[in-house]
């Protein structure tokens, strides 16, 4: 009836998963509860979770994002603390949870965390930067979130029914193989996986499309805002590269579930295949992370420099060579396994090249700057920090690109220290930047500023005491992954670095405590311009927050930098025309089809991992029956008539004009 | 700032252009017809990226027999053209249907797609039988490397064609109780890139798996 399921699933015997996940579900419960008592459901059913708004879309993956840092985070602190304990001795962590601890955080960190916060990004800013009003297919936009939320559940229930995966973030096989890994633990990885997979997929056609064919009125491609086209560059890397995870982790299901032989050791099945396979997608992967980073930086620079970002098409060319490269550089992940000096020449030589149009934008950042008038407000200084600390990244990315090196620090944790140094220092930096810089544009009000900087001195200051003695170590030959130890030099570094972990907590603190102070006071922080980073992209040409459908008329644009030579324009020839005329406005109805699809997915999941295949065919059964229901609807569009868009526009113009008089008196 | 800021606001539509650039490069979204095909061509292509794997993992393990049998001794070919025979004549019934669709003949849509259907069907029985057939002769995809990759690829097509059937008959079942509206001849569209496509990975299957697979 349940398949593998039964009560020996949940961990009553370990105290942490079982407290931990307790405390998740009550919390869960009591925000449930307090929702329904205090009658926000409706809102919340109709505003947020059936909204095909690209702008609450965008919330909503920012929001997953942020929850599942935390979660994600804590794993962290378990480890740094296992590791500053377990010096010959086992610390507080057995190893089979150990090995669950650093699977789960490397799995929610790249693809819960690190994903869903760009993507939220992304769907919240480019429509509104192209000057358009949704993105392209807006209900598949909330079928791509509710997947994605849709894995990152499936993930944390492995936390009290069942086991996750003792296999890192990767599984390689034959670890993976049902031979030595006969748990579910794998089988939570692979589904969560394919599911939020699926959702990732179509994020990126769905962005794809929107860039190459809905961009407003003169909106060339060599006038798009820097962050459009590193979004066009990610995406369409999503649609090259996450096919390739979705056939591996199929073929390794069917290994697991039918005794295929793909990469299992017997009947001639090839490992290194997997290996091959997997990085063909993973390190085109971690640049699907950092390039959206690389367009957040773009804007902000330019933005709080005012001056227009230096060697714009440039920058294009370096972001489509970094697109094309990545493709080939994934054997640098394997040296040591045994491709030959040739081969491994090869693949040195392009990581080394794909080095090079990264320096470039380094050096157009920085021209940015020079010269321009600074302001040296919080997106900034996550942007300044992260050149900082990327640089250093990327240096000793070039030394592991170096195949003899590379053999002596494969596996090490100075491989750890490198790649937490470019996702903390490239994608997270980022993503906190480009958070800080759009809040005000998604909500109406900007974030506190005094907080930001404590936060972001905490986390930079943090990131560097946690990380610069993993490289200590790794040079001291320590590997990656050890649950204890008994070599005495490493000591010292892993208690530091374990410190540094408490910094970073302390940053956290420092930015839940901005969201905090900022809702409170939101009345002092309120920007009614639209505009408060005086902006040069058509986001900013709109409301704060933007109407649902974005631009009451759609902006037409005539240069680079839109809304700045728009804002150029007026101060040159002064302001021409008060009466704008108005259209009816066609914008996409509101859709459970996400929602009751992604619950659908979350049964069929949850019973593919456990074997229960009548549920499963029940789950299938039902995504179906949701997708025929919303083919079959009539209408699929409603229309905001003329004189409530002007309305609209109109009270959205006083506040305006309200508030600059106020300004310009003061 | 105060001024400037107002500019857009204030400007609108009364255009608002800084050099006298009379040619407008671009002049604005493209029609949803457009849009909605471009988007399910990338989906194709991703599609394709994915067969891609397959292909990949079959010419890696294809000599990867332990010591079960290999291509030349399981493949039919005849049965394979046969197969191959009504696939390819369902992509032209999928033809029809698109005609049909286009000048919204009810009847003969119908028709087109009710042939297309059954030659869909036609084509997976045949793949059924000859998967059942190498099972029942030991040669199942748990038996070796290249015999897992055969069925993974040769079956990922198969459910590919499943899948398709699933969605053809909605098809049929919605313009019967809809018409050809707007949105569903979009639909229609894309249904007809998705059947076609599998034409051409079939194609690529038949060259690769059955003719190449053959020589081993």
């Amino acid at each position: 009836m349940f398949g593998k399921l039964t009560w020996a699933a949940i961990p009553l015997d370990q105290p942490i998963p079982l407290v931990t996940g307790l405390i998740v579900i009550l919390a869960l419960l009591a925000i449930v509860a307090w929702i329904v008592i205090a009658g926000h459901l409706p809102y919340l059913w109709r505003e947020w979770i059936t909204s095909v708004d690209h702008k609450k879309i965008g919330v909503m993956y920012v929001l997953l994002a942020a929850v599942m840092l935390l979660r994600g985070f804590s794993d962290a602190l378990m480890m740094r603390s296992q590791q500053a304990i377990a010096f010959h001795s086992q610390g507080y962590l057995p190893p089979e949870h150990y090995n669950q601890i650093f699977s789960a955080h490397g799995t929610l960190m790249i693809f819960f965390v690190a994903m869903p916060f760009v993507i939220g990004l992304m769907n919240l800013v480019v429509p509104l930067q192209l000057g358009v009003r949704d993105v392209a297919f807006p209900t598949l936009n909330s079928v791509g979130f509710w997947l994605t939320a849709t894995g990152a559940l499936l993930v944390n229930v492995s936390l009290v029914v069942g086991e996750f995966a003792r296999t890192g973030w990767l599984p390689y096989p034959p670890l993976s193989e049902l031979t030595y890994s006969p748990g579910v633990g794998v089988d939570y990885y692979l589904w969560s996986l394919q599911i939020s997979g699926i959702g990732t997929l179509v994020t990126g056609i769905n962005l794809v499309t929107t860039v190459l064919k809905l961009r407003t009125r003169g909106m060339t491609y060599l006038r798009m805002p820097m962050f459009c086209w590193t979004t066009l560059a990610s995406s369409m890397m999503i649609i090259a590269a996450f096919p390739i995870l979705t056939a591996t982790l199929a073929m390794l299901i069917l290994d697991r579930y039918f005794g295929f032989h793909f990469f299992t050791n017997e009947a001639g099945g090839n490992v290194m295949m997997f290996m091959n396979l997997i990085w063909a997608w993973g390190h085109p992967e971690v640049y699907i992370l950092v390039i959206p980073a690389f367009g957040v930086y773009s804007e902000v620079v330019s933005t709080f420099s005012g001056k227009p970002l230096f060697g714009y098409r440039s920058m294009v060319l370096a972001v489509m060579a970094i697109c094309i490269i990545s493709f080939m550089v994934w054997l640098h992940h394997f040296f040591t396994m045994g491709a030959g000096p040739d081969v491994n020449a090869i693949f040195g030589i392009a990581s080394m090249i794909i080095a090079v149009p990264t320096g470039v934008k380094i050096y157009n950042w920085l021209f940015t700057m020079y010269g321009g008038r600074v302001r040296f407000t919080t997106p900034m200084l996550w942007s300044i920090g992260f050149m900082v600390t990327f640089i250093l990244g990327g240096l000793t990315g070039v030394l592991v690109a170096v195949p003899p090196a590379d053999f002596m620090l494969h596996n090490s944790l100075f491989l750890v220290a490198h790649f937490h140094n470019v996702i903390i220092g490239g994608v997270l930096f980022g993503a906190f930047a480009g958070y800080t810089y759009w809040f005000p544009k998604a909500f109406g009000f900007r974030l506190h500023e005094g907080w930001g900087k404590a936060a972001f001195w905490f986390w930079l200051i943090g990131f560097y005491v946690a990380f610069m003695p993993l490289y200590a170590v790794g040079f001291l030959g320590m590997t990656r992954r050890m649950q204890h130890y008994d070599v005495a030099e490493w000591r010292p570094w892993l208690i530091l670095a374990a410190g540094g972990a408490v910094l970073i907590l302390i940053g956290i603190i420092c930015q839940v405590a901005q969201l905090v102070v900022s809702i409170r006071d939101r009345e002092e922080l309120r920007d009614l311009t639209g505009d408060p980073w005086n902006g040069r992209s058509l986001e900013w040409a709109t409301a704060s927050p933007p109407p649902v459908f974005n631009f009451a008329i759609m902006p037409d644009v005539s240069g680079g930098d839109a809304y700045w030579t728009m804002k150029q324009y007026a101060r040159e020839h002064g302001l021409q025309g008060n009466e704008r005329a108005y259209r009816d406005i066609e914008m996409p109805r509101n859709s459970p089809t996400g929602f009751v699809c992604a619950f659908f997915a979350t049964i069929m999941g949850f019973a593919l991992i456990w074997h229960i295949w009548w549920m499963v065919l029940l789950g299938g059964i039902g995504a179906f029956a949701t997708f025929v229901v919303f083919a079959w609807r009539d209408h699929d569009e409603y229309v905001i008539p003329a004189a409530e868009v002007a309305l609209i526009d109109r009270t959205n113009l006083e506040q305006r004009r309200a508030a600059l008089s106020l300004a310009g008196s003061v | 700032m105060a001024d400037t800021t107002m500019a857009f606001a204030q400007g609108g539509s009364n255009g608002l252009r800084v050099t006298g650039e009379s040619d407008v490069a671009h002049s604005g979204p493209a029609p949803k017809r457009i849009v909605t095909g471009y988007g399910f061509w990338l989906f194709l292509l991703s599609d394709i990226v994915m067969f891609s794997c397959f292909f990949a993992s079959y010419a890696v393990l294809v000599g990867q027999t332990a010591g079960g049998p290999r291509g030349s001794q399981l493949f039919d070919l005849r049965n394979v053209a046969v197969e191959t025979g009504f696939l390819l004549l369902s992509s032209f019934t999928c033809g029809l249907a698109s005609i049909a669709a286009g000048v919204r003949n009810q009847r003969w849509f119908q028709a087109a797609m009710a042939a297309t259907c059954l030659l869909g069907l036609a084509f997976l029985t045949m793949e059924g039988r000859e998967f059942a057939g190498l099972v029942a002769r030991g040669a199942g995809p748990t038996r070796s490397a290249f015999l897992s990759s055969f069925f993974a690829l040769v079956g990922c097509h198969g459910a590919h064609v499943s899948a398709g059937i699933l969605w053809l008959l909605t098809m049929m079942a919605q313009v019967y109780a809809k018409g050809f509206r707007a949105d569903i001849q979009r639909r229609l569209l894309c249904f007809a890139l998705f059947w076609h496509a599998l034409d051409i990975i079939w194609v690529a299957v038949f060259s690769v798996v059955y003719l190449l697979g053959s020589a081993v």
